[in-house]
């Protein structure tokens, strides 16, 4: 039945039928335009051909590599190589130039910032914030008070090895738990806490003992703080006379890093980064605006 | 089933009639030569037009060392576009937005002036279509003579001029693509590098892409970009009013047309007779192919041609010229009516038209003489904020840019006011006379770090207005920005 209908010619539209009908209704014949079809069949082979030439089908524990070996990680490399050779021109001035040879070149200067800009979000911004302000426990590095030091070669030994890090090379140095590990008692902390708060010019609070915080602080703190309290860069502790204040300025702040100690870290980013970078990273830093 | 099929079709057949096919095959137009004003005219404008387009990336301007020499340049490598003695930089687009703008009502005038002059002129898919129809006839000789070639003539002569038509035709288009790419970089050089094959490949991309177009639309597509690409005839067509000049067949004295001789029969007897002697050298002569005689309509793109055409056939039967010319059917009809004609160039709309053009091309002329040639953006840093340093004063960052447009290095000392007891420092630049001093290379800008701090205590949360003011050390001249000082 449906071969007597095949060719029969609908006569409103004067298209022929391809036999189909249901209720009446009759499906015209409008086959596909050929080169349409044929983009169809070339599609279809492409994609064979894809099979066996590319990457394809996964496997238990692996998949099928193709004829070709191409890998996305092999890709990725040589855009890498092409991106470090595009580089390198700067990059080798960067590693062949000392840090204040950079400062001074202001072609350098500028290559170096905007390096180092992009280095720091990528790798300090979790910590330090993408611009550099810091939060609590994390220092701010727009400012001129510095932990370990602001210079050039200070900023760049504390990017290359850290502190408190894995590195044995990087800073040492912690505040101890005179609470927790029972030097001193209550009354004492908050004694010395008082003192402290003191130091900077901060309001007392109605029941301080500025004396008796000073006798606990010469015999505790002064060691690594200094007798005036104005610290001490090579073993990172903090000046505690300035304005600005890591881990808070209130009374329970200091009682808090008094009780339980301190020692953020740094981590040490010499075996990470190239030398360039890191380079990069100290002008960055250094030119934020508290670089001594 | 089958019955009510049957039933139906009668109906749907006469349904079909009425659906007149939406595609229409392209019928090839071969027009004829013509001579006459308006072919002198045309030929005068694609001379001057095609000239200035080939030829103006070779002229010089002398703008000093270190600036490029060519008068029309588009350089995109380093963000300028120079035009003579003007220099525009990227965040002065908005002149050429004025200039597209100015185009755009200089369009709209001619159009209420005369119809449609851009088109049948000064476009460039005319002038090009124009040219590549000149060639034709050239090489394959005009339509009679080509219909009698395809006749008579062998297969191998008929095929040597259609290569000889499109490797011509490509010469001009490829000549059309170099003549672009030498706007984007110094011509006579960028001409001796592609000469020797060793200009950069987007040029060559470039030159392919529009020897391609070039080819493609003037040889092939013609005036099917008029009639279907285009949207300038629709928006043409709602813009135009009763009093614009159009290319008009003046059917009053046209009309009845018939043969020299029965027509001057007609007149003899006193009876109406028409000069129109249907001869169709109006529609022989068209590019797009159009019957003028048809009145006004969207093939027409009013070249003038049919102009000619006509007014060569009514010398020739010394009747009077005219009888197509530029006119408007307002007129005609007032002519056949026996009623006074109207000509209006000067009324509201051609008016507004060119008040718009002298206002909007008086504000651009006056911001280009008074520009200033040196500009200051100031960025504030988002974060932080401010910065508390360890002496309890408060720092605020900034990031700097300073603009010189002239052609010679200048010193800008910065001054920073709105700010109590405010110390100033710009990273790694000097002081000169307690201001920091910045250099910017000629036609350059440079970018600074700038650090504004003060010992003053200032109210809780507090945002201060502070202006920055660049000066030249030399000449004084002097531009300044706004900004704010936030505390904690």
């Amino acid at each position: 039945m449906a071969e007597a209908h095949h060719n029969e010619v609908d006569a409103a539209s004067g298209v022929s039928t391809t036999g189909h009908e249901w209720d009446g209704i009759r499906e015209l014949n409008n086959p596909l335009p050929r080169w349409w079809l044929w983009t169809f069949y070339a599609c279809i082979a492409w994609a064979v051909a894809y099979w066996v030439v590319y990457p394809a089908w996964p496997m238990v524990s692996s998949y099928t590599s193709g004829v070709l070996g191409w890998r996305s990680r092999d890709a990725v490399q040589v855009q890498l190589a092409g991106l470090r050779a595009q580089r390198a021109v700067f990059a080798e001035k960067l590693e062949a130039a000392s840090l204040d040879q950079i400062e001074q070149n202001p072609e350098l200067l500028a290559f170096a910032r905007a390096q180092g800009r992009a280095a720091f979000g990528d790798n300090c911004a979790p910590c330090h914030g993408a611009g550099a302000g810091g939060a609590k426990g994390y220092p701010n590095l727009n400012d001129d008070d510095w932990l370990w030091g602001g210079s050039l070669e200070q900023i760049h030994a504390t990017i290359t090895h850290g502190a408190r890090s894995t590195d044995d090379a990087g800073h040492q140095g912690n505040m101890p738990a005179f609470g927790t590990d029972g030097i001193l008692q209550r009354p004492d902390i908050l004694a010395a806490a008082d003192y402290v708060r003191s130091l900077s010019g901060l309001p007392p609070a109605p029941d301080a003992q500025i004396a008796k915080g000073k006798e606990v602080f010469e015999a505790n703190c002064a060691a690594c703080h200094g007798p005036e309290g104005k610290g001490n860069q090579e073993l990172g502790a903090p000046n505690l006379t300035d304005g600005i204040w890591l881990y808070g300025s209130s009374r329970a702040d200091i009682v808090a890093d008094i009780t339980h100690g301190r020692g953020g870290i740094m981590p040490a980013w010499g075996g990470r980064l190239d030398e360039g970078t890191i380079k990069a990273l100290t002008v960055y830093v250094h030119t934020l605006g508290g670089g001594k | 089933m089958s019955a009510s099929l049957e039933a139906a079709a009668p109906e749907a057949a006469t349904a079909t009639e009425d659906d007149a096919p939406l595609y229409a095959a392209r019928r090839k137009i071969y027009p004829i030569a013509v001579h006459g004003r308006f072919r002198r005219i045309k030929w005068t404008i694609l001379i001057v037009t095609l000239g200035i387009y080939y030829l103006l990336p070779f002229v010089r301007w002398d703008r000093g060392p270190g600036a490029p020499s060519q008068a029309v340049l588009i350089d995109f490598p380093n963000r300028r576009f120079y035009f003579f003695f003007i220099e525009i930089w990227p965040q002065e687009i908005y002149y050429i937005t004025g200039l597209l703008i100015l185009a755009a009502l200089v369009l709209f005038f001619m159009n209420a002036v005369a119809g449609r002059i851009w088109c049948g002129y000064l476009c460039p898919q005319t002038v090009w279509t124009d040219l590549f129809q000149a060639i034709e006839r050239l090489v394959e000789g005009d339509p009679r003579e080509r219909r009698e070639k395809l006749k008579h003539a062998s297969r191998g002569q008929r095929a040597f001029e259609a290569a000889a038509k499109h490797v011509l035709w490509l010469m001009v288009a490829w000549w059309t693509g170099g003549a672009w790419v030498l706007y984007f970089a110094d011509a006579p050089t960028l001409t001796m590098q592609l000469l020797k094959g060793q200009g950069p490949l987007v040029a060559y991309a470039w030159i392919g892409i529009l020897t391609f177009t070039t080819y493609v639309l003037a040889g092939h597509m013609r005036e099917q970009v008029c009639t279907y690409m285009c949207p300038w005839p629709r928006i043409q067509a709602a813009l135009t009013d009763e009093y614009a000049f159009n290319v008009t067949y003046r059917y009053d004295r046209g009309e009845p047309r018939g043969s020299f001789k029965k027509t001057e029969a007609l007149k003899l007897a006193g009876l109406p007779g028409g000069d129109c002697v249907d001869c169709k050298q109006c529609v022989a002569a068209c590019p797009t192919g159009v019957d003028i005689r048809e009145g006004a309509q969207l093939g027409c793109i009013q070249c003038g041609l049919c102009i000619d055409a006509c007014d060569a056939i009514m010398t020739k039967l010394s009747r009077p010229a005219g009888l197509i010319a530029y006119d408007t059917e307002m007129n005609v009809r007032a002519r056949q009516e026996g009623k006074p004609e109207q000509y209006r160039v000067l009324r509201p709309r051609t008016l507004l038209y060119a008040a718009l053009i002298v206002v909007i091309g008086g504000i651009m002329v006056g911001t280009l003489a008074t520009r200033s040639s040196e500009n200051v953006a100031i960025i504030h840093d988002r974060n932080p904020f401010f910065v508390l340093l360890s002496d309890g004063s408060i720092r605020n960052a900034y990031t700097v840019r300073l603009v010189n447009k002239e052609l010679v290095e200048r010193r800008f000392s910065i001054a920073v006011a709105g700010v109590p007891e405010a110390r100033v420092e710009v990273m790694g630049e000097p002081k000169e006379g307690g201001l920091p001093v910045v250099t910017v290379g000629p036609d350059q800008t440079t970018e600074v770090r700038l650090l504004v701090s003060t010992h003053t205590r200032l109210p809780a949360a507090a945002s201060l207005d502070v202006d920055f003011t660049i000066s030249d050390l030399a000449t004084g001249a002097s531009a300044s920005a706004r900004d704010h000082f936030k505390g904690p």
